[in-house]
């Protein structure tokens, strides 16, 4: 069984962080696991954790009154979920279903910011990979708002 | 000084009878044809095109989708989107259409031998990639890695979905699918295609990339295939364009100083970085 | 009839302007239609060509951006002008031609194509320009690769005979993109028209065979050293009066690597995308196709006809056309004549006859968008550092 620090050190998204900066926030977390179905967190609540994805697949829902509902996105092994605990009114603005089974590093959302009020290197390291996280996110939703495949027709038939 | 490829007019299609007609997602249809007057299809590589005709209706380029290896029969997959695509779409079994070609630029399958091959597909653009695909099985041993990332807009809308299936059974590739918006039901990856590419278990500095798709689902493609480590001259683009005669005569396809039928369809991409982001060019 | 020596090629002669119909006479007796300019409608055309009589012996154009006239002139010189509307491109690759005709019944279609014996053409009266807009087509039709069976019928059977130019035209710039006003090749016949208060002949060079044959039967004689002197100082003077010029200097990337140069903006807020230049301009060569039926739907044909890159339709793809703004649809064919057709054919697709500059609606000098581009757009050597005005 891996210690929280070396799972940490092996995910994509604190690629490059010093090893002092992951055994800092390690203290944070915690081992998760989520039966496929169940919610990892709720639109609305309180936006507490941090999820480091080790394995499986979480979809971002809404609920759409007469839709039902719906997943926007899927979340999969190597990726992170929730930035909603950076910042304030630190509440979930979609929530997130395990489609199959989950496993996750939890990381408190309060711990890492009181870390990243104690040392400013490490709420710059975080709060830059969040931004990377957010472009990235952004481009694809942009890309997904466009709706390639099914073009409008203009004129011609 | 004269070089004249073709003694033939290029310009004159010739007979092809429809065998089977196959629908497969919403207005997508396959059809399968057989030449009328010879025995065996001229050869072609994957990622060339036919200017398919219906009869006093219109002409339009297609995309062969068909396996390069069997001559019998000659398979294209197209959208019913327009006059020509909406007649092509009613007809049946038996009816025959007018073919030229084949023309344009191929897959450069032979820059991958040893090499991981990362296939991208958007919507219908998997449909010039499925001659690929079978040209890749057919020969495994020559690639190391190979990846198969297909995004379609819904479930619904996944194009060829037994063939993913039975490739997806191949212990020796991989094959990830997603779809732009989720339906009830559907467990699989939510989101655009260019998302499965951070993951994606290839090594960039030693893969072929080749991408089909919309145009701006290939840019955004090759942005994330660029941010993993792929070098611009190994990504290739599938390119469509206007085109009236597939020959570089009518003027109509041309891409900066490219003509689409004969430098293309099929191009690198390091040769037109800069056409792909300047607007209406 | 002066019985003539044995003509042969590269030789120069001298023909009496009373004996040239002559030459007419025995390209009619080979079968060729020869055509030639005529004046109709107040403008010069090139149409058949009966007598020598029908061409536009004492005229000149004035031409300017925009402007066409023909004004009378002081002599009678048969070519006193620059060239119109017309070039020889509608005989060589036609503005309409039926491809092929098919005919189908239950479960057989059959193809036949509509290319027969291709009429012999005889060109009377190429200028260099023109020439060399010829030989531009000939790259495109003939060696790039597929071959069009049309064009190529045509320009095998063709008879040319090319005249040096006495008169500069107010749109020409045939000097800046080194294709004239002297003739160097690809002629059977090549004439400069000497007149004066004394004489009334024609200065002609021999190109070809072909050429010394044809005019075997017409009296003539040697040309002497003042004769073709005086010849050359036409053609040198005419090099001196051209009506427009266009710095070629590193054309093909100052031309691509200024596509969002503001210029083109200006000139979009002025072209009307009418497409004139394109239906004038002797290289233009884009053409569409047309699919038609019978009302029993047991026949069809295909044509080919000219078209346009300043049309909507031209670069339209299920969704809409790639070039939809009057911007792109100017720069596309601007880039396309000067710097894209470079690469393509490997040589300019401009050579200077300034028809585009005389029968723009509103004027559009291609040379002038060159120069306000050259003179503050971005250096080809230089980095890039424009910004891009999208999101």
């Amino acid at each position: 069984m891996q210690t929280l620090e070396a799972l940490l050190t092996d995910h994509p998204f604190f690629q490059g962080l010093k090893p002092e900066h992951i055994q800092f926030i390690a203290g944070c977390g915690k081992n998760a696991r989520f039966d496929a179905g169940t919610y990892l967190l709720r639109e609305g609540e309180a936006a507490a954790d941090f999820y480091i994805i080790q394995h499986g697949k979480v979809a971002l829902e809404v609920l759409a009154a007469q839709r039902g509902r719906i997943s926007i996105e899927t979340i999969e092994a190597g990726e992170v979920l929730g930035w909603s605990w950076l910042f304030p009114p630190y509440r979930w603005h979609f929530s997130a279903r395990a489609v199959e089974p989950v496993r996750a590093i939890v990381l408190d959302g309060a711990c890492l910011r009181r870390k990243c009020d104690v040392d400013h290197d490490l709420g710059y390291e975080l709060t830059q990979r969040v931004a990377h996280i957010l472009m990235q996110r952004l481009q694809a939703t942009r890309l997904q708002l466009l709706d390639v495949y099914n073009v409008q027709k203009q004129g011609r038939a | 000084m004269r070089e004249i490829e073709n003694v033939m007019d290029p310009m004159l299609p010739a007979p092809y009878r429809i065998q089977r007609v196959l629908r497969e997602i919403a207005d997508t249809f396959t059809l399968e044809l057989e030449p009328v007057n010879s025995a065996a299809l001229p050869p072609f590589a994957s990622g060339q095109f036919n200017m398919l005709y219906v009869f006093g209706i219109g002409e339009i380029p297609i995309s062969i989708s068909g396996d390069p290896v069997r001559r019998e029969l000659l398979v294209h997959t197209t959208r019913a989107v327009g006059t020509v695509s909406r007649a092509m779409g009613d007809l049946k079994a038996g009816d025959v259409i007018g073919v030229r070609g084949p023309f344009g630029s191929s897959w450069p399958l032979e820059q991958a031998t040893g090499k991981d091959v990362v296939i991208v597909a958007g919507g219908i653009g998997l449909a010039p990639l499925r001659s690929t695909m079978y040209q890749i099985t057919a020969q495994r041993e020559r690639y190391e890695k190979v990846v198969l990332l297909y995004g379609a807009r819904t479930p619904k809308d996944i194009l060829y979905r037994r063939e993913l299936e039975q490739w997806r059974a191949h212990l020796d590739l991989d094959v990830f699918v997603t779809v732009d918006h989720a339906t009830k039901g559907w467990r699989g990856s939510v989101g655009v295609v260019p998302r499965l590419i951070p993951r994606a278990p290839f090594d960039p500095s030693n893969t072929i990339a080749l991408v089909c798709g919309p145009e701006i689902m290939m840019r955004f493609t090759i942005a994330e295939l660029e941010r993993r480590g792929i070098a611009a001259e190994h990504i290739f683009i599938s390119m469509e364009r206007n085109m009236k005669c597939a020959v570089g005569f009518c003027g109509h396809c041309q891409f900066g100083d490219h003509f689409v039928c004969k430098d293309g369809p099929v191009f690198q991409y390091s040769q037109v970085r800069d056409l792909l982001v300047t607007w209406e060019v | 009839m002066m019985p003539s020596v044995s003509l042969h090629v590269n030789d120069t002669v001298i023909v009496g302007s009373e004996h040239l119909e002559q030459l007419l006479a025995a390209l009619h007796r080979s079968g060729y239609k020869v055509i030639g300019p005529q004046v109709r409608d107040n403008a010069i055309i090139y149409d058949t060509l009966t007598t020598t009589s029908e061409l536009p012996a004492g005229y000149t154009d004035e031409q300017d951006g925009g402007s066409y006239r023909l004004k009378k002139r002081n002599d009678q010189a048969w070519f006193g002008y620059a060239v119109g509307a017309h070039s020889w491109k509608r005989y060589l690759h036609p503005p309409l031609i039926r491809l092929w005709q098919a005919s189908r019944n239950d479960s057989a279609m059959e193809v036949s194509s509509s290319q027969e014996e291709a009429q012999k053409y005889a060109f009377f009266g190429v200028r260099s320009c023109e020439l060399q807009a010829i030989s531009i087509q000939d790259r495109v039709f003939m060696q790039s690769g597929h071959s069009d069976p049309i064009y190529q019928s045509r320009r095998e059977n063709v008879f040319i005979v090319a005249v040096n130019c006495g008169q500069a035209g107010g749109t020409c710039f045939c000097v800046s993109m080194n294709t004239g006003p002297r003739v160097t090749n690809g002629f059977d016949l090549a004439l400069t028209e000497i007149i004066d208060d004394a004489r009334h002949d024609f200065v002609i060079q021999i190109g070809t065979m072909l050429g010394a044959e044809m005019l075997q039967s017409v009296p003539n004689r040697a040309a002497n050293a003042d004769d073709i002197r005086e010849a050359e100082q036409i053609v040198a003077t005419t090099a001196e009066h051209m009506g427009r010029a266009m710095d070629t200097t590193g054309i093909k990337d100052l031309l691509s690597h200024n596509l969002e140069h503001p210029r083109w903006d200006n000139v979009a807020s002025r072209c009307l995308t009418c497409g004139n230049c394109t239906m004038v301009c002797p290289t233009c060569f884009c053409t569409t196709v047309e699919d038609t039926t019978d009302l029993t739907g047991k026949k069809a044909e295909r044509w080919r006809r000219w078209d346009s890159c300043f049309t909507m339709d031209f670069s339209y793809i299920y969704g809409g056309s790639i070039r939809s703004s009057a911007k792109s649809r100017y720069r596309q064919w601007m880039t396309h004549k000067l710097s894209s057709w470079i690469g393509q054919f490997g040589t300019s697709g401009c050579v200077g006859c300034g028809r585009c500059i005389t029968w723009c609606p509103v004027g559009i000098d291609i040379t002038e968008e060159v120069r306000a581009i050259r003179e503050s757009g971005s250096a080809p050597a230089a980095e890039e550092q424009e910004g891009h005005a999208n999101a």
